[in-house]
């Protein structure tokens, strides 16, 4: 029985011999798109180019909080943090940056979009431009923190030959990097959209920014590098020429000035709400119409690429999740904001006898200021999401003693009282409480004024700025004075001055350098430009060296490009409790060293370029080592 | 919920587990033993230690020979002592160029400031160098809540080389760490006219809690040198 089974099945198994198995077994996989189909279809390249996108770096981003404060112009009120404030500088590897890969896939992406036939040729060419945008940002960005690279610009293959040597570049100039960004830029800008309401993708007013901004770094570098010849090497790796400076500065404000004619859009500052404070907080957060901002890195909500730099920073009081507060700004920060009449002087704690000076309103002290001040910082007595900030650090009793808690809104019983009531602000400050205003100080540039923002399951799609009209004019504000032409550079940085609220204007003599280091200072504060600016003028080791700041080193120089910044201060205000008195009820404020603060920053010259890791040199023996290290 | 039968059957897991266990300790092969030649010495000119500032100056270690290089970094101590615990062997020794308040002694072309060292159990090596300034005579006095020093400079390099002076700072601390970032007053001299007369005074804030004494030293910061020459630190009583 079972033979007369088995034979015939052998035999009809034999007979199911497939004949055609190429087209059978050879199916398109559901999964995976092929390379012709990614390259005969617009939308499918236009994802490809947004993995590019999403690879951009960026030195500070709101993605990553600490990212943006540092340099002491913030304490950061997080337990994690304190050590930043504890050690005496940087490590030679901070800020590093090396990823070929991204190079190598923006070639790859360069090259097959070049030999795509089946896409249009006005799309074409667009995509080619924005990677050759990324391409040069990120080359900008290596330029930047390790000084000249090797400069790849084809997709690089081993042959598995044993011998790599082929692939081995030496490090282009640190010149020959900004040339590169530079003449990418020329080469790209016609073939993008002259459109000021696209945002996140590349526009001409993107890569003509982008093209200012390293014109006007490589002209800082060749010409305040003479103060720093440490920090070069004779291959002119590290270090530009000084017969460059010039013509840089001359392509920086060509560039910026191409943006300000309206050449590439309709670009003007943001000036849509009539409180200027309120309006510079919402050029960082107002997404409609916002005529400033050229280049974003842009989220959205319920799509997966949000980010939380409103819970890590929103005010603690109140706030959506227990958490928050983590960036507060330094007094030295906030003293760097100028007078209404142009003049700088110290937030006025006492008067000329050394007596304290009273205030009605704790916000009272701050009158008179830069509108950027409270458009930035979050000052007492200020309010955020309707909700008043409650910092304040105690009450100080008619005998000059303080009553104060240790915890956020502690009850005490006050004199010639029974019950007991709020002694500190539920805000802090509370010495190495975090979370609390430790400095006296919350951020507000990037906290997203939109309930549900503070939340973990909702977050902020806020979007960050990498390129804005403000600071197109202080680029061609910085060239022109470089170029002398005070009276061009004046013009340019009144603009952003007024809408500052600073009306009375500067005139071409008032401009000097330390004015312009001043306005980049305060106008682009926590947006990752103040690392590279102290960097390429070679002042970072006179502002960090390694002193600590006292009171009175503190409110001197004030407006000084080189003044010392190496410790973050607090200002911490006590409400006045002495029944008697006319004062009862009244603000006074005392500038304040924490507790955490013990060390004191030093920029090292080896500082100024980031070491190359050792594993690249291994793998590349033509790579030098950077200077000082 | 776990039956009891369950239970034992976890137990029995578990043991078996812990039996398996036993086996997972390493063998000897796989463990190499640790580092212990010790290579120290000073950083020195003509035999006297240069000071220098706490974790700042550091030397490198390479040793050659087992594929990808990666420098051993041996930090500096304030009275310009180092150290490092290594395996025996070859190494090359190496100040990172331009750090230090001094410049390295060239032997020759092919060996530039490279020292050789071969190691084979401890060994004690100094470092010569060549400074450009070394303190001479710092004589510290301490009372009244007040630190004073005189002292006079050495100018070593007078050659092209030669660097000016930026200034001569007077550090006070609690403790025996003095540095540019750790100290509770400094005093600053810039303008030395005469390098064998130099006298700074500090006032001592009120220190809590209370201690008689301080720590004290003086340091030279040279003009377009990153690292400061420090002297000794001393003991100063109130």
């Amino acid at each position: 029985m079972k033979k007369i089974f088995y034979i015939p099945a052998i035999l009809l198994l034999l007979l199911s011999w497939s004949c055609n198995d190429d087209e059978f077994l050879d199916r398109p996989p559901t999964s995976i798109l092929s390379e012709e189909q990614i390259w005969s279809d617009d939308s499918q390249v236009l994802s490809l180019l947004g993995n590019l996108y999403n690879r951009y770096y960026d030195l500070g981003t709101v993605k990553d909080w600490p990212s943006l404060g540092g340099f002491n112009e913030a304490f950061f009120s997080n337990a994690g943090s304190y050590g930043d404030f504890q050690n005496s500088g940087w490590n030679l590897d901070s800020w590093r940056t090396w990823d070929y890969t991204y190079i190598r896939e923006i070639n790859l992406f360069i090259q097959k979009c070049t030999a795509a036939d089946k896409l249009s040729t006005a799309s074409k060419d667009r995509f080619l431009a924005e990677a050759r945008f990324l391409r040069a940002s990120y080359y900008f960005e290596l330029v930047k923190r390790m000084g000249g690279v090797p400069l790849v610009l084809e997709p690089l293959t081993y042959d598995f030959s044993g011998n790599p040597s082929y692939l081995q570049q030496p490090r282009a100039k640190e010149s020959e990097i900004y040339d590169f960004i530079i003449s990418e830029a020329e080469a790209i800008k016609d073939k993008l959209p002259a459109n000021s309401t696209e945002k996140s993708r590349v526009t001409m007013a993107a890569a003509l920014a982008m093209e200012a901004r390293a014109a006007l770094y490589a002209g800082s570098i060749a010409k305040y590098g003479v103060n720093t010849p440490q920090v070069s090497l004779a291959g002119g790796e590290v270090g530009i020429p000084a017969t460059m400076a010039m013509g840089y500065y001359t392509k920086a404000l060509t560039a910026a000035k191409e943006i300000i004619s309206g050449k590439a859009g309709a670009y003007a500052l943001y000036t849509k709400k009539p409180d200027l404070s309120e309006n510079f907080a919402s050029i960082f957060y107002d997404k409609a119409n916002n005529s400033e901002v050229i280049f974003v890195d842009d989220f959205k909500l319920k799509s997966g690429k949000v980010h939380g730099f409103t819970i890590s920073n929103q005010p603690r009081y109140g706030a959506e999740e227990e958490e928050g507060g983590r960036i507060n700004p330094s007094l030295n920060f906030v003293e760097a904001f100028e007078k209404l009449d142009n003049t700088f002087a110290p937030i006025p704690t006492t008067d000329a006898a050394g007596k304290p000076l009273y205030y009605t309103n704790q916000v009272d002290i701050f009158a008179g200021r830069d509108a950027r001040l409270a458009g930035t910082v979050m000052l007492p007595g200020t309010s955020f999401k309707g909700r008043a900030v409650d910092i304040w650090a105690g009450y100080q009793l008619a005998n000059g003693t303080i009553l104060s808690g240790d915890d956020r809104g502690a009850q005490k019983t006050l004199p010639g009282k029974t019950v007991p009531e709020q002694v500190v602000g539920f805000d802090g400050p509370i010495d190495g409480f975090e979370f609390t205003a430790q400095s006296g100080f919350y951020l507000r540039k990037y906290l997203d004024p939109v309930v549900g923002s503070g939340q973990r399951g909702v977050q902020s799609e806020v979007w960050f700025v990498r390129y804005r009209y403000a600071e197109v004019l202080l680029n061609a504000a910085e060239a022109a004075f470089e170029l002398g032409q005070g009276a061009d550079a004046a013009g340019y940085m009144n603009q952003v001055r007024t809408r500052a609220g600073l009306v009375t204007p500067l005139k071409a003599s008032d401009i000097t350098f330390d004015r312009i280091a001043h306005e980049r200072r305060v106008e682009l504060a926590f947006e990752g430009h103040y690392l590279y600016d102290m960097k390429r003028w070679r002042i970072a080791h006179l502002i960090m060296d390694g002193n600590t700041i006292n009171a009175a080193d503190l409110s001197k120089d004030l407006g000084k490009a080189t003044k010392r910044n190496t410790q973050p201060w607090a200002l911490w205000s006590y409400k006045i409790y002495d029944p008697t008195s006319a004062n009862n009820g009244k603000w006074i404020y005392r500038p304040v060293k924490l507790s955490r603060v013990t060390g004191a920053d030093r920029f090292q010259f080896g500082n100024y370029y980031t070491s190359i890791a050792d594993d690249v040199i291994n793998n590349n023996p033509k790579i030098v080592r950077n200077p000082n290290q | 919920m776990f039956k009891r039968k369950d239970i034992m059957k976890i137990r029995f897991q578990i043991f078996s587990l812990l039996a398996l266990s036993v086996f997972f300790t390493s063998c000897e092969k796989d463990n190499f033993s640790a580092p212990k030649s010790v290579l120290s010495g000073n950083v020195v000119y003509k035999g006297e230690p240069i000071g220098v500032e706490y974790d700042q100056v550091r030397l490198q270690l390479w040793q050659p020979g087992f594929g990808k290089l990666a420098a051993i970094d041996a930090p500096v101590s304030q009275s310009g002592s180092y150290s490092a615990v290594l395996f025996d062997g070859n190494y090359k020794m190496v100040f990172p160029k331009g750090r230090g308040p001094f410049m390295t002694i060239q032997k020759d072309a092919s060996a530039k400031d490279t020292l050789y060292v071969k190691l084979t159990g401890n060994q004690q090596l100094d470092v010569e160098v060549l400074p450009y300034y070394m303190i001479r005579n710092a004589k510290f006095n301490g009372g009244e809540n007040k630190v004073s020093v005189a002292l006079k400079l050495e100018k070593i390099i007078t050659d092209a080389n030669a660097k000016a002076i930026e200034r001569v700072s007077l550090y006070v601390n609690k403790t025996e760490f003095v540095a540019r970032a750790t100290n509770i007053v400094v005093t600053d001299v810039a303008d030395i006219k005469d390098l064998n007369n130099i006298s700074l005074t500090a006032n001592v804030p009120a220190i809590m809690p209370a201690q008689t004494y301080v720590f004290a030293r003086v340091g030279v910061k040279i003009k377009d040198v990153e690292d400061m020459v420090f002297s000794p630190v001393q003991k100063v009583q109130l």
